[in-house]
């Protein structure tokens, strides 16, 4: 088959042709929404947090209509039929990442919370003075706050990996950080600004080989590629259910075994603990040691609920659905003039592009495109040191996802259009 | 969009009154937004009777954020201390003249943020009152 190619002669990822995208459109109720009076809405920031299909939302329904009781607790018949279900959303969502175990998943409440886990029980407990623990320049506020909180409690010390002008992570700084031997190296997957897809595999082999533990914050990985954590190496991958079609408040945390077994608590109540007396506690088993108190059952069904969609679609397909359109935008936005897009080429990013139009402040250029019913993300993104090295103060993003369509992107080219007119 | 971006607002935008900076200002204060990374330093000087004899911003924003304080810069010029501190945020919206969300409202209220801890200092006002 001839790669197509659009006007400039760039080779533009293939539509994926093994679904019925217009159908999987339709299975999204929002996608009917009309704003700004009678227009139909064009939704590209689903990178901030995607639409749900109605399998979604019909499962977290259904729950509290029929099933909703307490899990773990009680005997009687609502209780057992929550727990499972409960249980059952766990197994699909650590399906989705190739979990071995879905003791190895811990609910948490999203991305974030994840990471700060990992900070607040692992790190509390294996960081001191002399460590060394490195993530990077590219990353989410997430994946560099918690590790700032911990390194002011702990006195170790925190490296950065930097940015490379084409919007990767700079592969010899890495290296050299690795002989200083670090305990733990954190990443992202893809980057929320740049739409970087990082060498996951690559990157933890160098972190391994050095001693180090990997993390990866998988926020913008999982809703676009497969994800496979025993093939990818890591040792701690956390990601959101609301970026992937699941609700929002729900998440889920992976760790290897070993790891999990030998971190403590990090919040202390019910559920988490096997024994308590007034002299002390023993903790749970896995993962409820890590689970304190009354979870979010009738979000972790729906995030079930959305790992089961996603792998009946595919994530191959979903991924090549995600290039294609991701490679669309960037065609056609980089015809635009004035426009500079952030980051890599379109064969090296995923789900997202993000840009800065001249004499139109982000935030402009947002509420312009909102009058048309197109809505962006305007604004740091949540990553402030990303911004400060590009020497922006913000951006713009349009970010995709299984449900939109290419005249949507012309939707959004056209009001770029109209806003540089109006400055 | 005739209403959020009309023709002053851009204009301020574009070409700002008074921005830049004061030799030996008697108040200067900068403040961002941290929702989305407006950025903003007023500076004013003040005479004996506690009128507003030179003032001065600089920073750099989204339209609104910067319009706004370009035509606070003209609005309290030659004003007096006392009276700028009555300022409230319905002056600012008639001042700008255009309706505004919830989410834009902190880029139209850095102005006066800057301006009001400018003249009390740090933490004497209430930050609520600007939103």
């Amino acid at each position: 088959m001839a790669i197509p190619r659009n006007l400039n002669g760039r080779a533009v990822a293939a539509a994926d042709e093994t679904l019925d995208w217009a159908a999987v459109r339709s299975q999204f109720p929002i996608m009917e929404r009309k704003v700004q009076g009678d227009i139909p809405l064009v939704y590209l920031d689903s990178a901030a947090s995607s639409q749900k299909p109605a399998a979604v939302l019909e499962a977290m329904s259904r729950y509290y209509r029929t099933s909703h009781a307490n899990v773990h607790r009680g005997v009687h018949t609502l209780s057992e039929e929550a727990t499972a279900l409960y249980e059952e959303a766990r197994q699909s969502a650590g399906r989705l990442i190739n979990a071995p175990s879905s003791r190895e998943c811990v609910y948490v409440r999203n991305t974030t919370e994840g990471i700060n886990l990992v900070a607040g029980s692992w790190g509390r407990a294996n960081l001191g003075p002399g460590d060394t623990v490195v993530t990077t320049a590219m990353e989410h506020h997430s994946n560099i706050v918690p590790w700032q909180i911990l390194q002011a409690e702990r006195g170790f010390d925190l490296r950065y990996v930097p940015v490379t002008p084409e919007g990767h992570l700079d592969r010899d700084v890495f290296g050299s950080l690795m002989a200083e031997e670090p305990k733990l190296v954190c990443f992202t997957h893809v980057s929320n600004v740049l739409g970087t897809v990082n060498p996951v595999a690559e990157l933890t082999a160098e972190a391994h080989a050095a001693g180090a533990l990997v993390l990866v914050d998988g926020a913008q990985g999982v809703p676009h590629l497969p994800v496979d954590v025993q093939a990818l190496g890591v040792d701690f991958y956390a990601y959101s259910g609301h970026k992937m079609c699941g609700p929002t408040g729900i998440g889920l945390l992976w760790a290897r075994r070993e790891l999990l077994q030998a971190m403590p608590p990090w919040m202390g109540g019910g559920e988490m603990i096997r024994e308590v007396t007034l002299e002390g506690s023993r903790w749970n088993e896995l993962p409820y040691k890590f689970e304190a108190g009354t979870p979010a059952i009738a979000e972790a069904v729906g995030l079930g609920a959305a790992a089961a969609y996603l792998m009946d679609l595919g994530m191959d397909n979903v991924a090549r659905h995600s290039a294609y359109l991701t490679s669309y935008a960037y065609n056609q936005l980089a015809e635009i003039e004035g426009l500079q897009i952030l980051g890599p080429g379109p064969e090296e990013r995923m789900g997202l592009v993000s840009f800065h139009v001249d004499e139109v402040h982000p935030h402009d250029l947002s509420a312009i495109l909102d009058l048309d019913g197109v809505a962006i993300r305007a604004g740091h993104h949540c990553a402030q040191p990303l911004h400060r090295f590009l020497d922006l103060v913000a951006s713009a993003r349009a970010s995709f996802y299984l449900y939109n369509t290419e005249s949507e992107i012309d939707r959004l080219a056209a009001g770029i259009e109209r806003a540089r007119r109006i400055f | 969009m005739d209403q959020l971006y009309r023709e002053a607002i851009i204009d301020h935008y574009k070409y700002p009154r008074h921005h830049g900076s004061l030799e030996d200002p008697d108040y200067k204060a900068h403040d961002l937004n941290p929702f989305c990374g407006d950025e903003l330093t007023i500076e004013l000087k003040v005479d004996e009777d506690g009128i507003i004899r030179g003032v001065a911003f600089d920073g750099k924003g989204c339209a609104i954020s910067q319009a706004s304080a370009s035509m606070l810069m003209e609005e309290i010029l030659h004003e007096s201390l006392d009276e700028v501190k009555t300022w409230t945020r319905e002056d600012i919206l008639d001042m700008l003249g255009i309706e505004i969300g919830p989410v834009r409202m902190k880029c139209a209220m850095l102005s006066l943020k800057v301006l009001k801890k400018g003249i009390y200092g740090l933490d004497q006002f209430e930050e609520e009152e600007l939103d």
